[in-house]
């Protein structure tokens, strides 16, 4: 047996840690690439969202690579995400696949749910899974506060590139601590490192939040590695999501900052109900950074999203109630780098401009 | 406050399925509802300029209804349904409607929207309910008279649409065809607000039986026969208005009950995208012998093109037909 997994951000180095520890022989897709893309969107079907379509053009690679066993995380809805790994399972058998697919659904769906599959494909017992993930999360925490802390640093670098070079060192420590002791180690270690990058603090930085859906704010192939390209250009980015905070036991998020409940009630003025996804974290944290004296706000989602295209509905107006310019990108497969970035500096301009003519007015 | 007062009901959306039901509750308030109208070429036209130009065809109808409803009426319904049962919820769209409805441009009358959450309980429901009619009267018995009739109302829309009829022929209240006599039989499946909507689904169901066809809908097979069906799914499918699409085209391909049938799907609908995969799938899985056209709707869809596709099926169905009779006989 040979397992592999979707791609998305750092999450090779996460669920390869775990299957490490679970014993589990797998292979991480080679990293998503416009051929990945145009595989995924030859058998997916037509309107359905982005991750959908890369998800199978990673299995597909992975499957030719040798790979031979699928895992793959459920849900409850009602975004479209929890019926993926189902349809995600026929498609590849209609396109003439053979493999056998591990789901794995959210504990709140019964904990029976969420153990046995991982119980029967790696024959480790209850409390051996257990020890797993719970030696395996803090590790996976630390990916997510490196990323953190290199956002707030890339900014003010004084020679372009050193922080992105210590973040890849710090991230390959990382990878290779096992023990708790370690895993601390190598996060304190890595923090030492990108906090050591020659920065110049005083200069004024415009600030930029990233808010909308998950998958394409955590995986550069389709964000088109828009935090660096704005950390290049001096702009402080923070990003609204991480994904231990999304697969954590409880809803505080820890790494972002704020709970779930927090965004609810913040958001119920202009949206009152969940919607599923990101639909209200996104509207939330548009209100959030607005009341942070952020710049401006991007929000990235796949073309389709239902919750994502509701908080796009509504957002217009948080950003005139709350005075916050807000940029959407719909992102699918036809969406091209040229066209995002010409938009993005466009939008940075007006940011700057804006600025001068705030301070034009305060004085 | 109820003497007057008009609750502005836009005709779309969940209309043909509820419609009767809050009809009959508002009116034994001694409320007046004032309905949007069918939909046209300009209600359509108002709604795409307003809505959000990603979403769903079917909301952006919703916003041309809800314009049309603007200077009209006191207050508006669109009741945010989350879960009409246990183990499911409705659409996203559904649950964030009223909030997009508030997010419009143009300024619209104040929006009632009680929170319909199968998912909490009944008596959480019952609690909904007695706070949306007690904006009218204090008297709770009448509230609940009110709620009862509104129920019984709805059950008896639901017995003439299982005795064959359809909600246009209902609401035009004209007799329903009689069935049995054409043909070919259609399994016409897919949202109500799609195939129900004289003007999104360019008189689908008229059209189809002007060709010589009856036509079938899920909602003239008992419910609980559409539950079983679905549930013949690996993994329960969260989303209740296509558990009731899967379960109707199941029903009509395993039974081979319809000599075809017609998915109609507006673009781009987030669950319906997966839905049509997972039926294709199914189907050729189960070597199911039923032909299956999906027809996907959405505001550019063109009435020329749209018509010949469903006459190229309906020849290709009636030529099956007679082929197999020969062959029988």
């Amino acid at each position: 047996m040979l397992m592999t997994f979707p791609q998305m951000g750092h999450v090779e180095q996460l669920i390869g840690d775990i299957l490490e520890r679970l014993d589990i022989d797998y292979m991480p897709p080679p990293r998503t690439t416009a051929k990945t893309l145009a595989l995924g969107t030859k058998h997916a079907p037509e309107f359905s969202c982005l991750p959908l379509k890369l998800n199978i053009g990673n299995f597909i690679e992975a499957m030719e690579a040798g790979a031979d066993t699928l895992l793959m995380a459920g849900g409850k809805g009602p975004c479209r995400f929890g019926y993926y790994a189902e349809l995600e399972g026929r498609v590849l058998r209609d396109a003439g696949y053979d493999f056998t697919m591990v789901t794995i659904e959210p504990p709140s769906m019964g904990i029976a749910k969420f153990v046995r599959p991982i119980k029967r494909i790696s024959g480790k017992s209850t409390r051996q899974i257990w020890r797993a993930l719970k030696e395996g999360f803090p590790k996976a925490r630390g990916f997510d506060m490196l990323e953190k802390r290199v956002l707030e640093t890339r900014c003010f670098e004084l020679k372009l590139g050193e922080t992105t070079k210590a973040h890849k060192e710090a991230m390959a420590t990382l990878v290779k601590a096992k023990t708790p002791a370690e895993v601390e180690g190598a996060i304190e270690a890595g923090m030492r490192l990108i906090d050591a990058v020659p920065c110049d603090r005083e200069q004024p930085v415009l600030k930029i939040g990233i808010v909308g859906e998950f998958f394409i704010l955590l995986e550069p192939f389709v964000n088109f590695d828009i935090e660096e390209w704005l950390g290049n250009r001096g702009v402080l980015v923070s990003r609204s999501v991480y994904i231990t905070d999304w697969i954590g036991p409880t809803s505080k998020n820890p790494v972002a900052g704020t709970s779930d409940a927090e965004l609810t009630e913040l958001a119920r003025p202009y949206l009152g109900h969940f919607v599923g996804g990101e639909g209200v974290p996104s509207v939330a944290h548009t209100m959030l950074y607005a009341n942070e004296g952020f710049d401006g706000v991007v929000h990235m989602f796949p073309f389709t999203c239902m919750p994502d295209t509701i908080a796009k509905a509504i957002i217009p107006r948080v950003s005139r109630d709350y005075d916050i310019p807000v940029i959407h990108f719909t992102i699918d497969e036809q969406t091209g780098k040229a066209g995002v970035v010409t938009r993005l500096e466009a939008f940075v301009d007006l940011l700057v401009s804006r600025r001068r003519a705030k301070r034009a007015v305060n004085g | 406050m109820t003497d007057g007062f008009k609750v502005g009901y836009p005709q779309a959306l969940l209309y043909y399925k509820y419609f009767p039901l809050w009809e009959t509750f508002f009116n034994r308030l001694g409320v007046e509802v004032v309905l949007s109208g069918p939909t046209n070429k300009a209600l359509l036209n108002l709604g795409t300029v307003e809505a959000e130009n990603e979403l769903c065809l079917p909301v952006k109808v919703f916003y041309g209804h809800l314009l049309a409803l603007a200077d009209k009426v006191d207050a508006i319904f669109i009741p945010r349904m989350v879960s009409v049962e246990k183990s499911a919820y409705t659409c996203p769209k559904f649950m964030g409607l009223p909030d997009m409805a508030r997010a419009t441009e143009t300024r619209l009358p104040p929006i009632m929207d009680p929170t319909i959450n199968w998912k909490l309980g009944w008596r959480q429901y019952v609690k909904t309910i007695i706070e949306l009619g007690s904006q009218f009267t204090d008297n709770k018995a009448k509230i609940l008279g009110a709620y009862h009739a509104g129920v019984q109302s709805l059950h008896q829309y639901q017995d003439k649409i299982r005795a064959g009829a359809t909600p246009i022929d209902i609401i035009e209240s004209k007799e329903a065809p009689r069935a049995g006599v054409a043909d070919l039989r259609i399994g016409l499946a897919g949202h109500p607000y799609n195939i129900y909507d004289k003007y999104i689904s360019m008189n689908l169901i008229k059209r189809l039986r002007e060709m010589g066809t009856d036509v079938v809908t899920a909602e003239m097979i008992p419910h609980s026969e559409l539950e079983k069906e679905s549930q013949t799914l690996p993994k329960h499918l969260f989303w209740t208005f296509e558990r009731e699409v899967v379960g109707t085209v199941f029903h009509w391909s395993r039974r081979n009950s319809v000599d075809g049938i017609i998915y109609v799907l507006a673009f781009p609908c987030g669950p319906d995208s997966l839905i049509q995969s997972l039926l294709e799938h199914e189907m050729r899985r189960e070597r199911s012998t039923v032909p299956m056209m999906s027809l996907v709707i959405d505001e550019h869809s063109a009435e020329g093109g749209f018509l010949t596709r469903i006459e190229a099926f309906v020849d290709m169905l009636s030529r099956k037909k007679k082929l197999a009779g020969r062959v029988a006989n």
